[in-house]
């Protein structure tokens, strides 16, 4: 092998042994701190679900963690308040951001200081971010409620609100039939997700704007098409791949949710989850169950159902995108 | 076209607009100063005497600095600064050390097995962080790592996602290249060193700024692994702060300043390779 001229190896095998040594010793480090931290702890998390575990192991116990999420009104809670989060933010922050992007993407002076702007809250530690959105929503002190009050709309509790947005609205318009939804404590975690993803969505929005070739408008409004036209049927399809990856994000982000969600009610009330339990999500739920009470058996059963939930979103959303979304190549 | 008057330190400006473009720029001047406003109510509460946030003044009548050095002292935010830029620093350094060993390895040479390790790889980025952070956490107890530094920083020295994006880029290098390095007897290290990394600057950089974004933006991990003032980063020292000092709005709005608006400039003055970053993550990722 050595002997051959340069330009005629072998074929077979495709490898040297000199670089085969050193590939492997290449990929060392990073197989070594990811087997510890990664892979491994995957298997390590099946391995304590199945175990009665406090602090320390106690006995393995099959799948009783498991029976008990399953069973729990509180993990269903959770489900539900997850859920209303999803609804409640992605739709919203998809669709503030396709306007936005759509917007900046006219020929427009200062873009690049618009597009600065709008990124300012993604950048920003949540923990930070969400301790002054707590504040900002504060009963007593707040500038929002001072402001609701100046254009004489009562004020609100907000994150110390445990009742339904439905339940309220009825209550100020006096529409008995209306009650339940999302806890207004809940609401305002929403507007906070809202305002932190827009700035993010929109700008994977406008380099997928920028992405779509001109000709196509141009051939398109030579055949007569309106502004309304064109965005239906040439920037809408071809922005779907965009559409998709950002939706897709947003929800299995969604069901990871936690620093804010844990600062802002813990800011507010002392109470992580929120009051009467109406924001605790199923991450905050295994967070309570892994550090508050350390019922570490309960805790890994939790992430694993949360697990599950996500790889079937994301093979959901994936299933989906094969037959709606339109790729141009 | 319609034409507006806008007077402006006594001078007149005629501004010919276009009414559709006068509201396009309302609405995103609008859209702009609510992603503002959070920041701009901090700062300018962080200005204010406790009398006047409790009597909600918007604007402070004067500017208090002494509410800076009061927080300072207050908790050991010296310390939380510290040590959150120990660990970003040590986290990058061995977040691009790993990744970019592995990530040339997978892009360019040839060893048993490279497809399915990689694939292998790959298919545990479905996995959420939250399953891990239980397993972690007993395996740093039993390391004896609890309350230290390495617990926050070798957890985070490796990425897949970041090979990822790092073999991605390496793999658009023309292949003409290292065919002629070959030939001048160039050994993979020298090859990956003086040319493949300094022409793959953009992903390096991007690379390291996601590490270092995650790393002063962690929370829950560097929470439950640590239990004393002194090894706490500045996330966790916040949230501290924030929940002891719950009745004095100005110190904890001078405290989150001072933790949003370093990364802000830091964000200003790097954002091209955000920009890149975030096209080449969010579109052909």
């Amino acid at each position: 092998m050595a002997r051959n001229p340069r330009g005629q190896k072998p074929r077979r095998p495709p490898w040297r042994r000199g670089e085969a040594v050193l590939g492997f010793l290449y990929i060392l480090p990073a197989t070594l701190i990811l087997a510890v931290f990664h892979f491994w702890p995957m298997i390590y998390a099946v391995y304590i679900s199945l175990h009665r575990w406090r602090v320390i192991k106690q006995g393995y116990v099959g799948l009783a963690n498991y029976k008990w999420v399953l069973s729990s009104p509180q993990f269903w809670n959770a489900l539900k308040v997850t859920i209303y989060y999803v609804i409640g933010t992605v739709p919203f922050q998809l669709g503030l951001a396709l306007i936005l992007a759509y917007l900046l993407f006219q020929d427009i002076k200062g873009r690049e200081i618009y597009r600065t702007i709008y990124f300012l809250p993604y950048i920003t530690s949540t923990i930070a971010s969400g301790a002054v959105f707590a504040w900002m929503f504060s009963p007593q002190e707040g500038p929002i409620n001072r402001f609701l009050q100046k254009v004489g709309l009562p004020p609100q509790r907000w994150l110390l609100e445990p009742r339904g947005i439905l339940t309220l609205l009825g209550e100020y318009l006096h529409i008995p039939w209306l009650h339940g939804g999302p806890s207004l404590a809940l609401v305002t975690i929403m507007i906070f997700v809202i305002w932190f993803w827009v700035g993010y969505d929109a700008t994977i929005f406008l380099a997928g704007l920028g992405s779509i070739p001109s000709e196509l408008y141009e051939a398109a409004r030579i055949d007569g098409a309106n502004r309304w036209q064109l965005f239906r049927y040439i920037t809408l399809p071809l922005l779907s791949p965009t559409t998709f990856f950002l939706s897709l994000v947003a929800v299995i982000g969604s069901f990871k949710a936690f620093n804010h969600i844990f600062i802002m009610t813990d800011a507010s009330s002392g109470t992580v989850g929120g009051p009467l339990g109406t924001t605790t999500t199923v991450t905050i739920l295994f967070f309570k169950n892994f550090y508050d009470v350390p019922t570490y058996g309960r805790a890994a059963a939790i992430a694993f159902v949360l697990f599950v939930i996500i790889l079937v979103l994301s093979l959901l959303q994936n299933w989906i995108a094969s037959k709606r979304v339109f790729y141009m190549e | 076209m319609t034409t507006f008057t806008v007077t402006f330190g006594g001078t007149r400006f005629h501004v010919r607009l276009s009414l559709a473009r006068f509201i396009l720029y309302v609405l995103i001047t609008a859209g702009a100063f609510i992603a503002m406003f959070p920041f701009i109510w901090m700062i300018l509460t962080s200005f204010k005497s406790y009398g006047e946030v409790t009597a909600g003044r918007f604007f402070p009548r004067e500017i208090r600095w002494h509410n800076y050095v009061e927080a300072w002292q207050a908790a050991p935010f010296g310390r939380y600064f510290l040590n959150s830029i120990f660990i970003a620093l040590t986290t990058i350094a061995g977040d691009l050390f790993t990744g970019i060993l592995a990530a040339y390895a997978f892009a360019r040479m040839e060893f048993p097995g490279r497809n399915i390790i990689f694939f292998i790889f790959l298919a545990t980025l479905m996995v959420p962080g939250e399953l891990t952070v239980l397993p972690n956490f007993l395996t740093i107890r039993k390391l004896g790592w609890y309350n230290t530094y390495q617990a926050q920083i070798v957890p985070f020295t490796a990425s897949v996602f970041h090979i990822f994006l790092l073999r991605q880029f390496f793999m658009g290098i023309p292949r003409d290249y290292w065919d002629a390095a070959l030939l001048d007897g160039c050994t993979h290290f020298r090859f990956l060193r003086s040319i493949v990394v300094p022409l793959s600057r953009p992903a390096v950089v991007t690379v390291a700024l996601l590490s270092f974004i995650g790393s002063w933006n962690a929370f829950l991990w560097p929470l439950i692994v640590t239990s004393s003032e002194k090894m706490r980063p500045i996330q966790v020292g916040l949230r501290s702060f924030v929940v002891e000092e719950a009745t004095q709005t100005q110190l904890m709005m001078a405290a989150a300043t001072m933790v949003i608006v370093p990364i802000i400039i830091f964000y200003v003055f790097t954002q091209k390779y955000f920009t890149e970053g975030l096209t080449m993550t969010g579109l052909k990722g």
